[in-house]
């Protein structure tokens, strides 16, 4: 072996000593530096001392003492740096990372802002937020997520082709909710406002993915940006409403009535920005934090599934049968959706390697019961098709079901072969995410051709 | 002989700042100067070293800067503030009550043996 070569392996010993450091959380990127420059000390001196280069490494790595040891002490002394920090709040030593955070903050406050604006430019057309209801509410996505699909383009430096794509269906989205005349109080109108934002919120996942459709694992990643935008979207909300309470409370006291700004401006203005200041923190903050999403599903899981048992046990109790009333038939969609998020979730959170466990099969009877309920509801749409006639709504709500009530009877089947360790989970995860186009596919034709099947009732 | 665990533990702030009071210093050479100074017999760590300077860094009694001084490498340089040395001083201060009271004990105020406990070997 020449010195040459002594020295070229001594340096990829380093580098690997350096990952191996690097991955501990306890230990920054200076820190990491710093106990190099002690480790290369160490060698130096052995080898002065006569030890050959690959000797001295590993004498000088074992007098470092155990990589365990040591990161426990930095914890103890650093006990912050396990609460894993913000990017934003600054403090790495990273400058590649810095810029690359500035330059992501700066293009999420120009979309944030660009969305802000939007939604007051109808105004300049002499429209307004009380007597133009319908129009806003059919609308309202159209102001919040082009602007977190154009920031995420942005972050993915997505191609003209995808960014024209996108554009296209924002622009097909506009057409839907604009072009048909539909009546303020048209059952169509409120299928449109509920479905249009889904529809759309598939294009952001377009945006999301970047084009990269037919990977199974980046699908999995929109699943996992969805869940984790809807919480902080959330948070946000929450703390939206804190600062509105005292802004409200506070100008009151010294004499001016800040209603009208407060409901012209800052809550329209702030709602559609928050959804790209919450698409961005899942984005900055993917990293650097435990998931919120599926530590939810693990608390809710046991939670809906007793409930649902419950109204199985219930119905059969009573034999009553379910009675679909309008507003009961939209809560029982609304149900499963949240069936399926919590199934959705925990597949996104789970470990596809672990063996079946007492929560899997837990999760096995809330599909179960799910399906049950979505059958009794079936049959109950069905029947009242037969009997009074289809409307929009009878419509979008069969379609619905029948959905879900693929998704659940398949999942079922191979939640069911995974507990009993026929089917990998890999096959339960790619159903799945295969399965999303058809509820973009069918929130489209909810919005497209649903408003002139109908007559635009 | 191994100095224990507790004894390093309580005698490294003083020894850190004693070592950085003659000059900066990093690290790696803290090090050595105590294995040095204690003729090796001083077991330290590096897990006690660096958690402690960073630890003296944030109560503001020694500063670091990353120096590259030509031929070496880029080097975490510490240095020791104001308030490092009162801290030093007053570290100091209640070691020689320490050792004095240790001294009285082992000694004698007579410079004689009083007690079956090994002489206090070299200056305290």
């Amino acid at each position: 072996m020449t010195a040459m070569d002594g020295q070229d392996g001594l340096e990829a010993q380093f580098t690997q000593w350096r990952h191996y450091v690097q991955r501990r959380p306890e230990l920054q990127p200076s820190d990491a530096e710093e106990l190099e420059d002690h480790l290369r000390g160490s060698v130096d001196q052995l080898v002065a001392a006569g030890l050959r280069a690959d000797e001295a490494f590993l004498v000088a790595v074992k007098r470092l003492g155990g990589l365990d040891d040591l990161s426990r002490e930095f914890a103890r002394e650093h006990s912050d740096r396990l609460w894993k920090q913000l990017v934003l709040t600054g403090g790495t030593t990273d400058p590649a990372t810095d810029t690359r955070s500035r330059r992501d903050l700066v293009a999420m406050v120009s979309c944030a802002a660009g969305a802000a604006v939007s939604i007051k430019v109808p105004e300049l057309f002499g429209m307004s937020l009380e007597q133009d209801a319908g129009f806003y509410a059919a609308n309202f996505a159209l102001f919040a997520l082009p602007w977190l699909a154009a920031f995420l383009a942005w972050r993915r430096r997505a191609r003209p082709a995808l960014i024209g794509v996108l554009l296209a269906l924002f622009a097909l989205g506009a057409v839907a909710a604009n072009a048909y005349p539909l009546a303020d109080d048209s059952q169509s109108l409120v299928l449109t406002s509920i479905h249009l934002p889904i529809a759309l919120w598939f294009v952001v996942g377009l945006a999301y993915v970047a084009g990269d459709l037919r990977s199974s694992r980046r699908r999995m990643d929109f699943i996992r940006f969805t869940g984790e935008c809807f919480v902080y979207f959330v948070l946000i909300a929450l703390g939206g409403g804190v600062l509105m309470a005292f802004m409200f409370g506070t100008f009151e006291a010294i004499g001016i009535e800040p209603e009208g700004f407060i409901s012209q401006w800052l809550v329209p203005s702030g709602v559609v920005a928050a959804v790209v200041v919450a698409g961005w923190l899942v984005e900055a903050k993917q990293s650097v934090v435990e998931n919120i999403a599926p530590v939810l599903t693990r608390l809710f899981t046991p939670l809906f599934t007793a409930v649902l048992l419950a109204f199985l046990v219930a119905l059969g109790w009573t034999s009553a049968g379910i009675d679909v009333e309008r507003e009961a038939l939209i809560l029982f969609d609304l149900l499963l959706v949240v069936v399926l998020g919590l199934l959705l979730y925990s597949i996104s959170a789970r470990d596809p390697l672990a063996p079946p466990g007492l929560f899997d099969k837990l999760q096995l009877a809330l599909v179960l019961s799910a399906l049950v309920i979505d059958v009794l509801v079936l049959g109950e749409i069905t029947q009242r098709i037969t009997e009074y006639g289809t409307t929009p709504n009878k419509a979008a709500a069969l379609g619905e079901n029948v959905i879900l009530l693929a998704n659940l009877a398949w999942s079922a089947w191979l939640m069911l072969g995974f507990a009993r360790r026929r089917t990998p989970f890999a096959a339960l995860e790619r159903w799945q995410t295969g399965y999303l186009p058809v509820y973009a596919g069918w929130a489209w034709i909810v919005v497209l051709v649903l408003p002139p099947l109908f007559d635009y009732l | 002989m191994k100095v224990t665990k507790d004894l390093v533990a309580a005698s490294a702030t003083p020894m850190v700042l004693g070592i950085l009071a003659d000059g900066e210093s990093y690290g790696y050479a803290i090090l050595r100067r105590i294995n040095e100074l204690s003729g090796g017999e001083l077991d330290w760590t590096e897990g006690l070293l660096y958690p402690l300077l960073h630890r003296l860094e944030r109560l503001g009694h020694v500063e670091s800067s990353w120096q590259s001084v030509p031929g070496e490498r880029r080097r975490k340089y510490y240095r020791i503030t104001t308030s490092g040395l009162a801290e030093l001083a007053e570290q100091r201060r209640q070691w020689d009550t320490v050792v004095n009271a240790l001294k009285e004990i082992w000694v004698g105020p007579d410079g004689g043996r009083r007690s079956a406990a090994f002489p206090l070997a070299g200056p305290a």
